[in-house]
């Protein structure tokens, strides 16, 4: 991989993965430990990154939901992403009334606020967590999927893929030889940006107490806690916040380094579709 | 006394790319130097070069003197009080060259406001009094309209009227009127000539077509990777060019005047083999040595330095100039290996393909978020030909006459808008999905771009397999088979295109399309996108493979100096109708619309001393809006027949839209004109 | 001009009614506004709170195409109806939109015009100094949610407060009660709101300063290699003025579409910065009213959510026609 950003996206990716991978096997402390010893204290060879004021290890707990953060977000994006990639596919290909009809359900969920439904929904799913995949995955598919529609619609008139018409190759594999292929790029650029938004937005209605809930814990759930005593005692949100930061700004990186390399003349280079 | 100066000019992009080695020119008032190179021989590079308009980062020295003031190494801001007054520059492409955002008046008026600090109302003025200059109509209404709302042709004339703005010693033209069709292109070659005369500039003409500068040149430079091999007087150089490559240029260029005949008859251009070489570092030795025909050891010793080789400083870079003394006997008109089959009469062969009164609209929305409907383009409105066994039929016409159009909606096998298409007697109105996929493999397709019609994800083994597959048919040795057919070596199978030169990925598309043994071939613009030398080696595939395998072709073209060279039969269309139909030989021997009489005017002919000569009359304005063809005939408005008309004879072009009628000694020969240039054919 | 932006203004007005109806219909059959009566202490005799919740619209035992009758019935006089403690929610929407407005608008033009311009000065200074530091600065903070950066901010404002003793940074409400009876009058209370605004403003300011400087410098980096601008230099201009009067012009253009996109980010930012803030606007009520059941509350801001958007589409279109001529003419497309 050449592109520096990219590499350092990678890395910086890779080393918080195995973090929290292997930081909770070599850690003294179990996530749910309560050490009733040691209440609202500062880092010590003890408890690496401080306790909460319950008492529990602030290295562990961060951890895991670090660990939570990441699945959450990875599985969103692989989820939304294939949506979008079957919608954006199909709308393009087909046309007509699919088309329209399909056009106009992404305009309907864009418009609709998706913090009332999620906020609505998720309380009354049971609020597993991985509950929380497709509810975040169905709000965060429509601007991917008029991406892959636009890119479709061009893709359609190439020669080359003229040419394989015009051979007789039958659509279902005119589309997954010739069009999906030459979205690629588009489809792993964004499934990367959307890996950082979809971690944004767990954080964020877990930080409201409507995504992972007590007694799972989550980047979210642990900023929100750590925030009311952030001015005189920040480590838990310190932590928790910083992890959080590493991540988006790790997957951020990888997904513009992947669009540099894989997509040069992207006119949407740099982000916001 | 010269007014542009260049010597030893290098231009180096990345560590080891070299553009330009070492190129040294001079221009005097008044004149105009023509380079001439094929893509990738460092011509724009020069260019920017000169202007001082090259990215950050490009390395570049030797020396540019423009009235004696070395202008290499100056600051951007000591350049720009040069550039746009004394050396002006024309490009390529008029619609992205031009600020979209503003109106074409206010651009002209801000070069003109930059470097004379006019007032705004007087550079106002002076901007319309240029327009006008440079031949648009209404000039004062027009400077305020956006770039947009022109045509190519009157985008390239702003460019023009933009660059004399403020008299410049020296004007560089970069492929000014490469994007133009050919009679717009002769109307911009007019305007050039104006805006010389008007400023007395010399002018730097950089084109890859050596029939542009032919006529319009009074020196010539020919540029072969990144370096001057031939330059002099330009009537030295085409009547007799001693650089190899610059013989094979001209030897491979096909001439709407060419000799008239069948096959090798037709004169076999000597083709140049090979790609040509890229701007990979030179090892010190001819660039040119493995294309050359005359090489000897002496080539491959040093990199040639140019000597004087005849008249009026005409030198070549060529140290083996005794082999050249005469250009023809330089490349050996190659054996026809297989003879033409001797042909049936035409009424006696097979229809392979049959049109009758195709129409095809599209529907037309303006505005990109104003979208409504605003008629619709007649893109093809009735149009009628068969296509026999073994014969190539050409559509030519301008861009947006309907042909590609026509091609497409022969292709999809299916109901027209209106009229028939017949294929091997089959009505594709007919076809149920399984017949029409079967008929697939009677009809196949080239593509125009060699770049975007193969898909770059694949190797061209499996390019060349998907259409066996498709169609059940077994692989076993045919991708090999193939690849010799179109004389590509079987280690290209496991390349993918983007490892392929463009000549050798138009054979690949070549290739696919026969996979399935087609009878009837739809070629778009087959050669369009080759180098002049590359051309002349598919073309002369496509002619053998049609002998060879009994095959009939329907070639798309813009280019008539290509179809004169390929094609038997020529329809020529414009605005989405046939104007005239016929053989080859008696439509450009003696056309018989007005229109096709101005599309051979206007293509340029490869020999100076005839263009000079030439009395030719050129077309007015652009063509009409297709959305909305005028009632009557539709070429009227630009037609230069029917101003000499008296009114009971322009009266029936006014009304009456003319019908397609028989002409001349041939059966199979008919123009739609009320008032055809040769007599019409006495209806018995 | 004027027929197309009705077409369009009628299609987004059936799509802002298809929204709403549906967040309403989703709040009124999930949420549950009873729970709060039936948690007082004493707990009040069902009937009463059935009475009191049918009077409200909001009784969960009336169908759920009667009350959404009720509502739409409301909605067409303009009235969005009652608070579960019987408040009518027009005022109180209209009061907390002027906050949020107050909170938003400078923001949101800060942070956009700062961005475009960093980001355009980024790109033509591409590789230098300044550019790596706008591109660090933007990837820094577009990797901060709102609600991290919103008290990122105050552990920063009550360190200096700390430090220089004084009350430079307010982070929490609009104003501080009193402020303007000090000596120094109206004047004073001006300077308190400023000092309220600082934070807040910022933490908006500074995330659409992240997307917008981002995006503007690859529209940038795309005009700076475009012929027109090459065509500009050879006219005779400097690079800097070729780039600016031509290049930046151009690229704003792409721009319009852009800001479409944001505007959804800005409200969802921007309902954060209020709850974090302390500021009582429309946002942070939606919060708040979710947790307390409140539907007609919920129904109202949706409805004024999806409107904003909507708005900010239909700006988006304007302003495209007016930067682009291709598109005021239309050219064929």
């Amino acid at each position: 991989m050449r592109n520096r950003r990219a590499l350092c996206g990678c890395v910086l990716l890779g080393l918080l993965l195995s973090l929290s991978i292997a930081g909770p096997l070599v850690s003294p402390w179990g996530w749910d430990d309560t050490d009733f010893t040691a209440f609202r204290q500062g880092p010590s060879a003890r408890h690496w990154f401080g306790t909460t004021p319950s008492g529990r290890d602030v290295f562990a707990l961060t951890l895991r939901g670090a660990q939570k953060s990441l699945l959450i977000g990875v599985s969103v994006a692989v989820v939304s992403t294939g949506l979008a990639a079957l919608f954006g596919t199909v709308a393009g290909f087909v046309g007509g009334w699919t088309d329209r009809v399909l056009m106009w359900g992404v305009d309907l969920l864009l418009v609709l606020p998706s913090l009332l439904v999620l906020a609505v929904l998720s309380p009354r799913l049971g609020g597993h967590w991985l509950l929380l995949v497709p509810l975040l995955a169905a709000f965060l598919w429509m601007v991917t999927a008029r991406a892959v529609r636009a890119m479709t619609l061009s893709v359609r008139e190439r020669e080359s893929v003229l040419a394989a018409r015009f051979l007789g190759v039958g659509t279902p594999r005119l589309i997954a030889r010739h069009i999906v292929p030459q979205l690629a790029s588009l489809l792993v650029v964004d499934a990367s940006v959307n890996v950082s938004v979809a971690v944004i937005a767990e954080s964020a209605l877990s930080f409201l107490g409507i995504g992972v809930r007590a007694p799972d814990v989550s980047l979210g759930t642990l900023i929100a806690d750590g925030r009311g005593a952030a001015t005189t005692y920040p480590w838990p949100f310190g932590c928790a916040a910083g992890l959080l930061v590493l991540i988006v700004l790790a997957v951020n990186l990888l997904g513009d380094g992947l669009r540099d390399v894989l997509d040069p003349l992207s006119p949407s280079r740099g982000g916001g579709r | 006394m010269n007014v542009l100066e260049v010597t030893d000019l290098r231009v180096g992009f990345a560590p080891d790319v070299q553009a330009v080695r070492g190129v040294g020119l001079s221009v005097g008032q008044g004149e105009v130097l023509g380079i001439v190179g094929e893509s990738g021989s460092g011509k724009t590079a020069l260019a920017l070069a000169v202007m001082g308009l090259l990215p950050e980062g490009t390395r570049t020295s030797g020396s540019v003197r423009l009235r004696g003031e070395e202008l290499l190494g100056r600051s951007d801001r000591e350049l720009s009080r040069v550039r746009g007054k004394d050396l002006a520059m024309v490009f390529q492409d008029p619609l992205s060259a031009l600020t979209p955002v503003y109106a074409v008046g206010d651009q002209i008026a801000e070069t003109i406001r930059i470097h004379s600090g006019a007032t705004r109302a007087a550079a106002r003025a002076r901007a319309v009094e240029l327009l006008d200059l440079v031949g648009i109509p209404g000039a004062a209404r027009r400077a305020r309209a956006y770039p947009h709302e022109f045509s190519g042709g009157m985008r390239q004339r702003v460019m023009i009227a933009m660059a004399i703005a403020n008299d410049p010693v020296a004007i560089l033209a970069d492929e000014p009127t490469t994007a133009l069709d050919v009679t717009i292109q002769a109307q911009v070659l007019d305007v050039l000539r104006v805006a010389k005369e008007a400023t007395g500039a010399a002018i730097v003409l950089i084109t890859h077509d050596l029939a542009v500068v032919a006529g319009f040149a009074d020196r010539v430079m020919v540029m072969y990777a990144g370096r001057a091999v031939e330059s002099g007087p330009v009537d030295e150089i085409y009547r007799r060019p001693r650089m190899p490559y610059t013989i094979g240029l001209l030897q491979s260029l096909p001439r709407v005047d060419g000799p008239a005949g069948e096959g090798a008859a037709r004169g076999r251009r000597a083709p140049i083999e090979g790609p040509p070489s890229g701007a990979a570092p030179p090892p010190a030795r001819c660039p040119f040595l493995p294309r050359c025909p005359v090489a000897d050891a002496a080539c491959a010793a040093a990199e040639p330095e140019p000597i004087l080789v005849g008249p009026g400083g005409h030198v070549a870079a060529c140290v083996n100039t005794s082999a050249t003394a005469d250009p023809a006997a330089v490349f050996p008109v190659p054996d026809v290996a297989v003879p033409p089959p001797a042909r049936r009469p035409r009424r006696e062969r097979p229809i392979v393909l049959e049109v009758a009164d195709l129409v095809r609209h599209h529907p037309v929305y303006r505005g990109a978020l104003l979208r409504r409907r605003a008629g619709s383009v007649h893109a093809v409105d009735g149009v009628g030909f068969d296509v026999r066994e073994g014969e190539t039929l050409a559509l030519v016409g301008e861009s947006g006459c309907g042909k590609t159009t026509a091609l497409m909606e022969i292709l999809r096998l299916a109901r027209p808008q209106r009229g028939r298409v017949a294929v091997l007697g089959e009505d594709t109105a007919a076809l149920s999905p399984a017949r029409r996929k079967a008929l697939r493999r009677d009809v196949q397709v080239v593509f125009q771009d060699p770049f975007t019609s193969l898909d770059p994800r694949m190797r061209v083994a499996d390019i060349l397999a998907e259409p066996l597959t498709t169609h059940g048919l077994p692989i076993g040795r045919r991708v090999e088979e193939l690849l010799d057919l179109v004389g590509l070596e079987p280690a290209h199978a496991g390349r993918y295109p983007h490892g392929l030169s463009g000549g050798q990925r138009q054979r690949v598309g070549i290739a696919r399309a026969l996979a399935l043994e087609p009878r009837l071939l739809l070629l778009d613009e087959p050669v369009a996108s080759l180098d002049v030398s590359v051309q002349a080696g598919v073309m002369d595939l496509l002619e053998e493979l049609r002998a060879r395998l009994g095959l009939a072709y329907l070639f798309v073209a813009h280019d008539l100096a290509v179809v004169r060279r390929i094609a038997d039969r020529v329809a020529v269309m414009h605005l989405g109708r046939i104007v005239e139909i016929g053989s080859v030989d008696e439509v450009y021997g003696a056309p018989a619309h007005p229109y096709t009489r101005a599309l051979l005017d206007a293509v340029p002919l490869p020999d100076p001393f005839l263009e000079r000569r030439r009395r030719r009359v050129p077309l007015r304005g652009d063509p009409p809006d297709p959305t909305d063809p005028p009632p009557g005939c539709r070429f009227r408005s630009r037609c230069p027949r029917y101003t000499a008309l008296d009114a009971v004879e322009s009266r029936l072009c006014d009304e009456h839209d003319p019908r397609p009628r028989a002409v001349g000694h041939d059966a199979d020969r008919s123009v739609a004109c009320h008032h055809p240039l040769i007599a019409a054919k006495v209806e018995l | 001009m004027a027929a197309f932006l009705l077409r369009r203004l009628a299609n987004y007005a059936v799509l802002v009614v298809l929204a709403a109806s549906l967040a309403y219909l989703l709040a009124a059959a999930a949420l549950t506004p009873r729970a709060n009566y039936e948690g007082r202490a004493p707990r009040p005799p069902e009937a009463v709170v059935d009475a009191q919740l049918t009077r409200f619209n909001l009784n969960d035992r009336t169908p759920l195409a009667e009350r959404y009758g009720t509502w739409v019935a409301g909605l067409a006089r303009g009235d969005f109806g009652r608070t579960w403690q019987g408040e009518p929610v027009n005022a109180e929407l209209w009061r907390r939109l002027g906050v949020s407005l107050r909170l938003l608008v400078l923001g949101a033009v800060l942070g956009s015009a700062l961005g475009v311009l960093a980001g355009a000065y980024a790109a033509v200074r591409r590789g230098r100094t300044a550019d790596l530091l706008v591109t660090f600065l933007s990837y820094l903070v577009l990797a901060v949610p709102v609600f991290v950066l919103a008290v990122l901010l105050q552990i920063v404002a009550s360190r200096t407060n700390q430090a220089t003793g004084l009350r430079v940074f307010e982070w929490v409400g609009e104003t501080t009660p009193g402020a303007s009876d000090g000596p120094f009058g109206a004047l004073g209370g001006l300077g308190d709101r400023v000092r309220h605004l600082l934070l807040p403003t910022a933490t908006i300011a500074l995330a659409q300063f992240a997307l917008y400087s981002r995006y503007q410098r690859s529209m940038m980096l795309d005009v700076l290699q475009a012929d027109f601008v090459r065509t500009a230099r050879a006219k005779g201009l400097r690079r800097r003025d070729a780039l600016l009067r031509h290049g930046l012009r151009t690229a704003l253009i792409p721009m319009t579409t852009y800001f479409a996109y944001t505007s959804g980010l800005l409200l969802l930012g921007g309902m954060f910065t209020e709850k974090l803030f302390g500021w009582h606007g429309v946002g942070e009520w939606l919060i708040d009213s979710v947790t307390r059941g409140d539907v007609n509350a919920v129904a109202a801001v949706n409805c004024v959510a999806a409107a904003a958007v909507l708005l900010a589409g239909m700006a988006s279109d304007v302003m495209y026609g007016v930067l682009d001529p291709r598109v005021r003419t239309g050219a064929v497309a």
